[in-house]
């Protein structure tokens, strides 16, 4: 049976992974390679690694962290963060990245998504959405460079023409949830994944074992981004896949 | 030496790195002199059914049939192991190895696709590329087409329907998942091949 996958994200800033809690186990809990590789082995179903100072800075992710991340992963491996070309997405695969995630380019240049799909198949592409609810409704708009500028585009109608564009998955982020830790935005969530084929990784709010439940269940998303490095201890991460499993949400366990 | 063949269909990175760390002597090529040689063949692939077409127009295809015939172990990942198969109806015009009976298809409707995720696998026993790996073992997939249960076929996956999740017959191997994406059972998988 297809399982329900929970991705690790690392929020990387000039090559170190910011937001961090200090894991004992780790000589250096800033260091994107080590703590890839500890979700691994903590039961993590991927790694996502945004560099999150890339778009505001106009800077291409660092191509060294990825090589070094990625040589010892042997999980599916994701990089976004500025990543603007065919050129800079060529050079995050060449480093070991097994997809990339576009955002504000995207939306700037739509015709992005399908030329990298074309170079390296759908399943390559991941297009990230920050999505924010309007005017309390059960309406979406998105936004791009790091959640600070509207494009008065609505999020399933963006998602749906991501996927026609040779989109493989859609990164979901809610704005409005996105370090509450009060539940993922299940309503958004649904929204997109009945509208499209391709999976949906929901973003944005997760916190206890119930909101991972919700967002499965109701939101019926296909993965969830979990931002343990802040919200979970490496041991709160196999302890999530259990609460899941036994919950009735199939998941990977053990791994 | 494991030939690792380069077809410009995505990303060969990820096989690489595996078969390094296995520390295999793997190179990537896109040379039929190469092909020629090798003890060992992979195949990889993601992407459109397709690109193999590339395979034929540069000789590639005539010297991976004749290394198979000349009993040497071929693995196709993915596209690879579709490619095995007679053809796809996501490219019909394009004709496969044929070394496997049926075409591959789409998934019912009733399901997303692309089939996405970690899936479990239903093994069967006596493979030798599955050698140490349980059955009900997670690995990674991701494909929109997919291969139907045939003869030859050692481990069975169910999304929306049963497919071949992996193939083998003599010297011939084939994975629709993604062995160097699925932790350290795909990496025993791999290690089980190297060893063959």
């Amino acid at each position: 049976m297809l399982t329900k996958r929970i991705i690790a994200c690392l929020d990387v800033n000039a090559g170190r992974v910011v937001k961090g809690v200090q894991f004992q186990q780790l000589r250096d809990a800033g260091d994107p390679a080590e703590l890839a590789a500890a979700h691994s082995q903590a039961g993590a179903d991927e790694v996502v690694l945004l560099d999150i100072s890339a778009t505001h800075e106009k800077r291409t992710t660092l191509v060294d962290t990825v090589r070094r991340t990625a040589r010892q992963l042997f999980i599916p491996f994701t990089v976004g963060g500025g990543i603007g070309s065919l050129d800079d997405a060529t050079a995050v695969f060449d480093a070991g990245a097994d997809k990339i995630s576009i955002n504000s380019a995207a939306l700037a240049d739509p015709s992005l998504i399908t030329r990298i799909a074309d170079r390296y198949g759908s399943q390559a592409v991941m297009v990230a959405i920050d999505a924010k609810r309007m005017n309390g409704e059960a309406r979406f708009e998105a936004y791009v460079r790091g959640g600070r500028t509207p494009t008065g585009r609505d999020v399933v109608v963006w998602a749906r023409e991501a996927e026609e564009r040779g989109a493989g998955e859609i990164l979901l982020t809610s704005m409005d949830r996105d370090g509450t830790g009060a539940g993922f935005d299940c309503e958004l969530t649904r929204a997109c994944s009945e509208a499209l084929r391709i999976p949906v990784i929901a973003s944005g709010g997760g916190g206890d074992m119930q909101s991972f439940v919700e967002v499965f269940q109701q939101g019926e998303a296909d993965a969830a981004l979990a931002a343990s490095i802040f919200h979970f201890g490496l041991h709160r991460l196999s302890d999530l896949k259990q609460d899941l499993q036994s919950a009735g949400i199939p998941v990977r366990w053990p791994c | 030496m494991i030939a690792v063949v380069d077809y410009r269909a995505g990303n060969l990175t990820s096989v690489k790195k595996a078969l390094d760390h296995l520390h295999a002597d793997a190179i990537v090529t896109e040379e039929p002199a190469v092909v020629a040689q090798a003890d060992k063949i992979i195949l990889p692939g993601v992407g459109h059914f397709s690109s193999t077409s590339i395979l034929e127009e540069t000789g590639l295809r005539a010297a991976i049939l004749h290394r198979i015939q000349e009993g040497v172990p071929f693995l196709g990942i993915c596209v690879g192991m579709q490619w095995m198969f007679e053809s796809s109806t996501e490219a019909p015009g394009i004709q496969g190895l044929g070394l496997f009976l049926g075409a591959c298809g789409s998934f019912a409707a009733s399901v997303k696709s692309p089939h996405v995720g970690w899936n479990s696998l239903a093994c069967q026993d006596g493979s030798r590329l599955l050698r140490g790996i349980p059955s009900d073992s997670f690995v990674y997939f991701t494909h929109s087409y997919s291969a139907p249960v045939v003869k030859a076929t050692v481990a069975r996956c169910e999304y929306g329907g049963e497919f071949s999740a992996a193939v083998e017959q003599d010297n011939l191997f084939g994975v629709q998942f993604h062995p160097e994406k699925s932790g350290p059972i795909g990496l025993k998988l791999l290690e089980n091949f190297c060893g063959l």
